[in-house]
């Protein structure tokens, strides 16, 4: 199972086309019957249309006219891609629902990536992410169960565990141990380049989200959170785009993003179960092969290079949305591993910097703490393993 | 009518429940190991509520009257001080929950042609007269509040925090998704605190001696009666023709009684 970028085109700019009923008059997906990694699915692609806009936007401002007039089509046909996707969201989902499955995307999206990368560094960087999201996605739950009173299992389907991982109240690090090492343009496996970015678009849409969604919220705990976890996801942007080589010039960087978006898309097709989700994902894969055919076309232009120089000819395999349990829980093996530059290193030999740092943010007390101390996951609600006279007031 | 044949009680996919997926949810439960133990966990969320508490001042406040002197001539001139805004802290509330409750009657409405309405036709022109009724009873809440010097384009406290309450009924109503029978229930939610509102509304005004207002109050809360009567009555029509059987008939207690 492969996808041939040499062979395949796509369709053509001009015939990428959106009205506003097409692009947001759509139903959305039930929270009730859909599959959870539809949810996973709908929330992931947000984040990589988000991450291809926002790169966009910054080559633009360094660009030639003949240059930011090809990104500015693309960028056009990105933009309403993106309404389109996350318009399938539904209304009912509340804010911290939706962030339920903003962490599930990030726990086994990224624990399918860190099985997947050929790179074992890269990997490690991979599995040391995953556990601090996988902790993100127990105080979430509690936070759900204990202000609006659901179950984080209704979202989340049986296929994630809620359970702590690195303690978030542990993960505030000073930003020199948030740096990692970079793969080399020239030598890096493809596979490691579109890994890259596809965390680096879910991460920034988390944080972006978080940041958007967190002031809505009514609740001193659950505004603090929100503030909390926004900084780790703003950490987890550092680690994941400091990957990237430097040296790969900006039009390469175009190439690999619309790459991704297109091996992402691919993914999802090949796992999709709902039928109008499914022809979303293969509308758009053609789409985005129309637009790695523009930035093929701009690369030569002022390049003058074979964008198979940068390019594999086929894509690797897709990812696989299933859950990824068994892994996840080996991982938490790692759990005391700590950041030390671009290193990982035991608990005991985390730098000064970073604990001082810790000790700074965390003086006025660990919101992350307080909204799940003593939670465990129970079927429905916790309420159904205490009595009534455990209330807290 | 929908162009669909599936009904939200129709058995589907749901997948929210254990149920759905027991292998795995019971996979979940391997996490005592994991957990540490408090069962008093949730007190130190309860903590930070009540610090937060003390120190947060309220969401906002009520605004001076703009027209000092055209105020003199009012029937707040027969008020003192915290007394009066008291009374136009609430009086704005529901001038703006009636604003609020036309709009939801105006989604209710526009829902209409696509709705299942059963074998008799759904009473439409009545849910168009009570539309109106609290369209008027706005313009009643309006006229009531610049006869006491206030301004009715101003969002007091009382009217953001019920509208902070309310926010979830207008989701209900606006959503293509959302039955009739669904919107009923979300519509009866604002009945009910409306016409516990006015019973309040009225009984302030008594007791500042504003009697005129309190008339005019009862005659509205009359109006909201039978709104929530009706209301209560549709659902329970509706809800026996999917059930296909008989309700007994439900006791919700004494209609208001005009004052």
């Amino acid at each position: 199972m492969s996808l041939d970028l040499k062979s395949e085109k796509g369709v053509e700019l001009g015939r990428q086309e959106f009205d506003w009923k097409d692009i947001a008059g759509r139903v959305p997906y039930s929270k009730l019957d859909a599959d959870a990694f539809s949810r996973v699915r709908v929330i992931l692609m947000n984040g990589i249309e988000s991450e291809a806009i926002r790169f966009s936007h910054v080559l633009a401002r360094g660009s030639d006219q003949g240059l930011r007039r090809a990104l500015a089509e693309v960028r056009r046909k990105e933009h309403h891609q993106q309404t389109l996707v996350n318009w399938l969201n539904p209304a009912d989902q509340s804010a911290l629902e939706t962030t339920i499955g903003y962490e599930q995307v990030a726990i086994e999206v990224t624990a399918h990536v860190a099985q997947h990368e050929p790179d074992p560094y890269l990997a490690q960087v991979y599995r040391f992410g995953l556990l601090e999201d996988f902790d993100h996605m127990y105080r979430y739950a509690s936070l759900l169960d204990r202000v609006e009173g659901k179950d984080a299992n209704a979202i989340l389907q049986g296929y994630t565990d809620v359970q702590p991982g690195r303690p978030t109240v542990d993960e505030h690090r000073h930003p020199e141990d948030d740096l990692r090492r970079h793969y080399d343009r020239a030598t890096a496996h493809p596979l490691s380049k579109l890994n890259a970015l596809t965390l680096v678009g879910g991460e920034y849409q988390t944080h972006d989200y978080y940041m958007h969604v967190g002031p809505f919220f009514a609740d001193p705990v659950a505004r603090q959170l929100y503030a909390e976890i926004a900084s780790i996801e703003e950490q987890h942007v550092t680690q994941y785009e400091s990957l990237a080589d430097p040296k790969e010039s900006w039009l390469e960087k175009w190439l690999i993003h619309e790459a991704t978006e297109v091996w992402n898309y691919w993914s999802c097709l090949q796992t999709e179960g709902d039928p109008r989700l499914k022809a979303v994902w293969e509308r758009f894969l053609d789409y985005e092969l129309g637009h790695l055919a523009a930035a093929k076309a701009e690369f030569q232009r002022l390049e003058n290079r074979d964008p198979f120089e940068v390019l594999p000819a086929t894509l690797p395999d897709p990812i696989k949305f299933e859950s990824h349990r068994k892994f996840v829980r080996e991982t938490l093996r790692e759990i005391e591993l700590r950041a030390s530059g671009h290193d990982f290193v035991p608990a005991a030999q985390e730098p000064e910097r970073s604990l001082q740092y810790r000790a700074r943010v965390n003086a006025s007390g660990s919101p992350s703490t307080i909204v799940a101390e003593g939670y465990a996951w129970t079927p429905g609600t916790e309420l159904t393993a205490g009595e009534p006279s455990a209330a807290v007031h | 009518m929908a162009d669909h044949d599936t009904k939200p009680t129709d058995l589907g996919k749901n997948r929210t429940g254990v149920q759905a997926n027991p292998i795995m949810s019971k996979e979940m439960l391997d996490n005592e190991q994991a957990v540490p133990s408090n069962p008093r966990g949730a007190t130190a969320i309860a903590m930070m509520r009540a610090e937060m508490s003390k120190e947060a001042p309220p969401v906002g406040t009520m605004p001076v009257p703009g027209n000092v002197k055209g105020m003199a001539k009012t029937a707040m001139k027969a008020l003192q001080g915290e007394k009066a805004t008291v009374f136009l802290d609430k009086l704005g509330e529901r001038l703006a929950f009636e604003r609020t409750g036309t709009r939801i009657y105006d989604a209710i409405i526009a829902k209409l042609p696509a709705s299942s309405t059963g074998k008799d036709s759904f009473p439409s022109e009545e849910l168009r007269r009570f539309r109106d009724e609290e369209h008027a009873h706005f313009l009643l809440c309006k006229q009531a509040m610049e006869q006491m010097g206030g301004d009715p384009t101003a969002v007091t406290p009382c009217a953001d925090v019920t509208a902070v309450a309310s926010e979830g009924l207008i989701k209900v109503v606006t959503d293509p998704r959302s039955t009739l029978t669904q919107c009923l229930d979300a519509l009866l939610i604002a009945e009910l605190t409306d016409n516990d509102g006015w019973k309040t509304l009225i009984a302030m005004a008594e007791a500042l001696g504003q009697d005129d207002l309190a008339q005019k109050f009862t005659n509205a809360l009359a109006e909201e009666d039978v709104h929530l009567q009706s209301i209560r009555s549709w659902l329970a029509e509706r809800l026996e023709g999917q059930l296909g059987a008989k309700m007994p008939s439900t006791d919700f207690g004494e209609p208001a009684q005009p004052v």
